[in-house]
């Protein structure tokens, strides 16, 4: 156990002291501890921090002093390492002993060493210059037989290793995994941890290792690697999916009580370790039922197991709840796990509580029933003192909110916000009303005042996007025009109102979304004129206490609004005194709205009335000033060169290739930031669906059968009862005084039962508004799919109007998008040309369609049938070669066959293409799909072939893919088809784009289709891509690699083993030419120049050069984390091979 | 992740800073102040979770704290850890200083340097695998500063 060897580790500085030689170790002790001792003393004794600073500085003077004295022996040293760390931490810069710190780990004894580890540690941090120099003392140390010297140096190393310095290293802590003490490999595998966080990339090739460290004899160990676990798990779980076994055997073990008894914490085994294999099945099991299903036995075993006798089986207990809620669901585990968010949410121990209302969060939208049975003490939090439990209500309230409970939840939120005064509160807590506004508003009056209470109080720190996204929904406006102006009416007039208000002063966002709705929606008013309006405006850009930028916006306000106004003093007034402003932005503005005042007609054309989303045509290439540049060149001035051809000519003039042999290889360049995690953070998760679940029983529930439930006269009956009872039960006047005093007495008590249960009531009441539409009758949804009906205002109108085809529709953002006429002519004839143009409208349909990428474009199947159909069909490969010979067996041997038959024939269709060998990804009894990839030259071309193994027909088979955050899929022509006659076999063509560098990413999405007109089904897939899919070889020659090699800033250098088969150059080269597809340049004596490109086009270069066995690989590319992804590639060929 | 552990007495007087973040010594000592505030306006019977903040790194981020008698303890982590574990991490923590000063209080955190102590080797006392486990979590076995100095303390002797 590690326990020895520990203890071993205690006992070594008392063995060193005893062996040390020389007189009086004890003397020198004495004066060293009494030196520190007396200077804390000393400090704590003194009454003014002016006395501190001075005795501290002359403590430091004479430090300074000592350690760059020669004859400083290192003992001393030590001793005044101790000082200066106290000094350092006391706020007093200390820097001049940094040095000596180094040298004090490098060059001392044990004891000493450990000081200066200490010291470095403390004073240092990671990107500190010295650093360098403690680098060669760690591998030195690391390399030591002495166990402590190892220890001190992997401890160092996970503190504060420089990241460039990693490669010097890790082949020494990679051997330390297979060392022979426990310690010593679990401090490895946190160094490689900590490696693992700063770089992800150059740990990439010892996964393997960390699996034997998963399954170490030593708990330690193996609860260490349980952090990079967690870590690489939540970046990326599918790649781990065939680890959940071991994990479910671990927490088995610790669950059973198997561990040593060191590990217990108040008689519960390895609490934390316990969390944290929770966490990592939750991560594994999400979404996965034949995974979730491995943990189902052992996750019951938990909840069984946690008796509730201390805090921290609570952490065991939540942490389960958690689990079972993210993996695919089981009904009995589920059943007991809400009954322990019970347990929770009704604790006396407030602790315990806020955590129910965080599960309560977390599991709202699979089961919203939960919610309602602790609907009473929801409310109770709701008045809670704790502000932090209030909080965590109104989270839990945003989840549950939908269009009836909307105006109750946002008022609760209101007055939250007013009490509150933190700004962190106030940013989170104005945009979660401002989102439920948007979508839940039950009225036009009601939206504006609450964004008005929104812009109010969130003043200048909310988010951006809130006066954007509210500015432009009143633009773009919704299904109903004349709905559209009564908004933007209710708008101005409230704002209107809230300005002629005297000695109010509004937050400067506030003001600018005023001054543009002023502008833009003023003419809807019908008693006020412009110029009244233009007054009001005026009146705030004299105020000082508004910003510049404010009024920048007033004064264009101002200038829409001045063509309506016909005449006014004020404008004129204003221009006057603008245009004599020190500010030069509002002095152009002034300037401009000048000339164009003085020319009405073009100022009517050019700010015209509701105009303000469409779209402006804008000549990006600058093509009108192609004559002047013409003229100019014409003249004899230089072409202009962009910014980074001048940098590569002024480079490849200054200098050539740099030839020399390489120092200590490491990487120079930053890796900007780690991988992407694959997104699967719970919490992000569910904020994204809830909106979709609350509105998804809107859609579904009925007012009344709730209010059968929670109504006001419905509501608890019991309680109502009770309170009759009492009344009946009055007590009867006696004639004793006692009596009577008791008769008062309960009186009194009564009198408090009713107070109390008209407090109740009202809490009922309370309840019955927050809780409507989370009626029993929704059913449980737990594998609910999205929704895509959500904002109550914008998307809304956009799916209408997909749906409703060619029927005009009032606004036009999307659809100019779309159109490719000008602009100009757009808004003319708009409507002749919807009508007009035909195909056109069917083309945005169907864009429209795949945008919202639901169910919706399945019932608009025929609509893209068409499209496809009449524009680019490609023909059937398999129409005429009709695979009746297969026909009567239907066993799997047959599709097989058919499989290679269709390999065989896109053989034919693509031979200029390679690609790979057709591979069965999914299928069930009545089709199966594989997959293909062939690698063209501008893009992945991705083919899918569904194989209808049954004899029946199936209708409308259609294929959809996931979005994926790095890809780009497009559709190839010819992907959908109507029926899939029975037992023939249909292909689905995508065309992938890479988005963003990436090692390995999987491509999911299903198909769905209709078996004989009744029964439709679905089939997931998923496909795995590598980076290697995307690189293309790149020809160039070696003249351009050298300029391009001068033009790139990001580059890798790392060397890699060969093996004996590749040791000579070229052959190794050309491993990297097959397995990686890079362009061989040039082969130069030992060195080589290889190139290859991204696509669609991001180029890398590579110059490798040998010594011995040894490769070293430099890369260089545009792109700042290409060259790691590829480094890593490079590693694996060349260790695989 | 643990991110920075904090104690300071009732008087905002840290006495124990540790940050596994680099920030300025000025950030810092806002951080403490910050901290303190916060924390100070919490009665004794409300939860010990303190969320979000501009502190350190955002809205991701909780401070949970327990108070013992002069002393706020006062841990900073991101959302990877758990609640309550952290709760009881603190405890373990202060059961692990008593073990050294035999019966904590806030004046050994004062005057410990030439105390003899036993210092804090991991491991040694009950409770400590737990707590070297999740400390491994902040790549240290050794908790802070005071308890480095602690330990070189020892080694002094």
């Amino acid at each position: 156990m590690s326990d020895i060897v520990e203890k071993t580790l205690t006992a070594l500085p008392g063995l060193f002291l005893q062996n040390q030689p020389g007189g009086g170790p004890a003397a020198a002790k004495a004066s060293f501890s009494s030196r520190l001792g007396s200077l804390v003393r000393g400090i704590t004794a003194l009454t003014s921090k002016h006395e501190e600073e001075k005795l501290i500085q002359q403590e430091l003077s004479s430090l300074k002093a000592t350690v760059s004295a020669p004859t400083t022996t290192l003992k001393m040293m030590k001793e005044c390492m101790v000082r200066l760390i106290y000094c350092e931490m006391l706020g007093y810069d200390a820097s001049f002993g940094y040095i000596h710190a180094i040298k004090l780990a490098q060059q001392g004894n044990l004891l000493e060493k450990r000081v200066g580890y200490l010291a470095v540690s403390l004073f240092l941090h990671e990107s500190h210059e010295l650093l360098l120099l403690l680098v060669n003392t760690v591998v030195k140390d690391l390399q030591s037989t002495n166990l402590v010297e190892v220890c001190m140096a992997l401890t160092v190393v996970s503190q504060i290793f420089p990241r460039e310095m990693i490669p010097a290293v890790l082949p020494l802590i990679e051997d330390k995994l297979q060392h022979s003490k426990e310690i010593i490999r679990r401090k490895a595998v946190l160094a490689l941890y900590k490696f693992h966080l700063i770089a992800p990339n150059q740990v990439q090739h010892i996964h393997i290792k960390f699996r034997k460290a998963l399954c170490d004899r030593d708990v330690g160990v193996m609860a260490a690697s349980l952090h990079i676990y967690l870590r690489m798990i939540k970046e990326n779980s599918s790649g781990y999916k065939d680890l959940t076994g071991s994990f479910v055997t671990i927490l088995k073990q610790v669950v059973g009580g198997k561990l040593p008894v060191d590990f217990n914490y108040h008689s519960v085994p390895a609490p934390w370790l316990q969390i944290q294999l929770l966490r990592i099945l939750g991560l594994l099991g999400k979404d996965d039922q034949r995974t979730s299903e491995l943990m189902y036995d052992v996750l019951d075993e938990s909840l069984r197991r946690a008796e509730l006798n201390h805090n921290v089986t609570y952490a065991i207990l939540f942490e389960c709840v958690h689990t079972v809620y993210s993996i695919y669901p089981k009904s009995e585990l589920l059943e007991k796990a809400a009954k322990c968010i019970g347990k929770f949410v009704l604790s006396p121990k407030i602790n315990l509580k806020y955590l129910g209302l965080k599960a309560l969060t977390y599991v709202i939208q699979q089961d919203p029933t939960l919610a309602l049975q602790h609907q009473m003490t929801i409310i109770e939090c709701l008045d809670h003192p704790d502000p932090i439990i209030k909080r965590e209500t109104l989270e839990l309230l945003y989840r549950i909110t939908n269009a009836q409970n909307v105006t109750v939840i946002v008022q609760k939120m209101l007055e939250y916000l007013h009490q509150s005064k933190e700004e962190y509160v106030i940013v989170n807590l104005v945009g979660k009303i401002a989102e439920l506004a948007e979508k839940y508003a039950p009225d036009n009056a009601w939206f504006i005042q609450t964004m008005n209470a929104v812009f109010s109080v969130g003043g200048d720190v909310m988010h951006p996007d809130i006066p954007n996204n509210f500015l432009r929904l009143l633009a773009e406006g919704f299904d109903d025009e004349t709905e559209d102006q009564q908004l933007r009416l209710y708008a101005v007039q409230s704002y209107l109102t809230l300005l002629d208000m005297e000695n109010v002063l509004y937050p400067q966002r506030f003001l600018q979304v005023m001054s543009w709705v002023l502008g833009e929606y003023s003419y809807l008013l019908d008693k006020e004129t412009p110029a009244e309006v233009i007054a009001k405006l005026y009146r705030l850009l004299m105020n000082d206490s508004v910003s510049s930028e404010t009024k920048t916006w007033l004064i264009a306000a101002v200038t829409k609004l001045t063509p309506q106004a016909h005449s006014s003093d004020t404008v004129e007034r204003l221009i006057h005194e603008f245009t004599i402003s020190l500010d030069t932005c509002m002095r152009q503005h002034a300037f401009e709205l000048k000339h164009l005042h003085e020319n009405v007609e073009l100022m009517k054309s050019l700010l015209p009335v509701d105009r303000s989303c469409e779209d402006l045509a804008v000549d990006a290439s600058l093509s009108f000033l192609d004559g002047f540049v013409a003229e100019g060149l014409s003249q004899g001035a230089a072409p202009y060169k962009p910014h980074h051809q001048r940098q590569e000519e002024k480079l490849s003039q200054e200098k050539v290739l740099n030839f020399e042999p390489y120092g200590l290889s490491f990487s120079s360049s930053g890796f900007t930031g780690r991988q992407s995690p694959a997104g699967i953070s719970l919490g992000s998760d569910i904020s994204g669906n809830s909106a979709e679940t609350g509105l998804k029983e809107t859609n579904s529930l009925k007012l009344e059968g709730i209010k059968k439930l929670w109504g006001k006269e419905g509501y608890l009956p019991k309680k109502e009862s009770k309170t009759g009872d009492e009344s009946g039960a009055l007590p009867i006047p006696q004639e004793s005084i006692m009596e009577n005093v008791d008769q008062a007495i309960t009186k009194k008590d009564q009198s408090q039962v009713l107070t109390q249960s008209k407090e109740e009531k009202e809490k009922q009441l309370l309840a019955s508004s927050l809780f409507v539409g989370l009626g029993s009758e929704s059913t449980v949804n737990l594998l609910g799919k999205a929704d895509t009906v959500s904002h109550k205002f914008r998307r809304k109108s956009k799916v209408k109007e997909a749906k409703s085809g060619e029927t005009t529709s009032t606004h036009n953002m999307t659809c100019s998008s779309f159109s490719s006429l000008s602009n100009v002519a757009y808004e003319d004839d708009y409507y002749l040309n919807t009508l007009h143009d035909r195909g056109d409208k069917e083309l945005k349909t169907f864009s429209l369609n795949s945008e919202l990428l639901d169910s919706e474009s399945l019932t608009e199947l025929p609509l893209v049938e068409k499209f496809s159909n009449c524009s680019l069909s490609t023909p059937s490969l398999f129409a005429d070669n009709s695979m009746e010979i297969f026909h009567p067996p239907q066993s799997t041997a047959a599709s097989v066959a058919k499989e290679s038959s269709l390999a065989s024939s896109f053989l034919e269709e693509t031979t200029e293409y390679i690609h790979s060998n057709a591979m069965e990804i999914c299928n069930n009894e009545t089709i199966s799909v594989s997959s293909y990839k062939i690698w063209k030259d501008d893009c992945l071309l991705m083919v899918w072939s569904v194989t209808n193994k049954s004899g029946l027909e199936l209708k409308s088979a259609n294929l959809e893919i996931f979005p994926a955050e790095n890809f780009k899929v497009t559709e190839q022509p010819g992907c959908c088809l109507p029926v899939t006659e029975a037992e023939s076999t249909r292909s689905f063509q995508y065309s992938v784009q890479i988005e963003k560098p990436f090692t390995e990413e999987i491509l999911s999405g299903f198909i769905s289709y209709h078996m004989m007109d009744t029964h439709s089904a679905q089939l997931e897939f998923s496909v795995n891509l590598s980076l290697l899919d995307f690189i293309r070889p790149l020809k160039i020659s070696s003249e351009d690699f050298g300029k391009l090699w001068l033009s790139f800033a990001n580059d890798v250098k790392q060397n890699v083993k060969m093996s004996e088969s590749q040791a000579a150059l070229p052959s190794a080269l050309k491993t990297l030419q097959q397995k990686l597809r890079l362009h061989i340049i040039e082969i130069i004596g030992n060195e080589g120049l290889l190139a290859c490109q991204l696509l669609p086009s991001i180029p890398c270069l590579l110059h490798c050069r040998v010594y011995a066995d040894v490769l070293a690989l430099w890369f260089r590319s545009s792109c700042s984390t290409l060259p790691d992804y590829l480094l890593y590639q490079c590693q694996k060929v060349m260790e695989g091979s | 992740m643990i991110q920075a552990i904090l104690v300071f007495n009732n008087h905002g007087k840290p006495r124990l800073v540790r940050f596994y973040q680099r920030f300025p010594e000025e950030i810092q000592q806002q951080i403490v102040r910050e901290t303190f505030h916060l924390v100070l306006k919490r009665d004794d019977n409300i939860c010990n979770f303190l969320e979000g903040g501009s502190l350190i790194g955002g809205s991701d981020y909780k401070l949970i704290y327990r108070h013992y008698a002069t002393l706020y303890f006062v841990f900073c982590v991101d959302s990877s850890e758990s609640e309550l574990g952290i709760l009881d991490l603190i405890q373990v923590f202060v059961e692990t200083l008593d073990k050294c000063f035999e019966n904590v209080c806030e004046l050994d955190l004062i005057f410990h340097m030439d105390k003899k102590f036993p210092a804090l080797p991991e491991g040694k006392i009950q409770g400590a695998n737990a707590r070297e486990l999740q400390m491994s979590e902040v790549h240290s076995a050794q908790i802070c500063r005071h308890i480095f100095l602690l330990d070189s303390a020892l080694l002094t002797e």
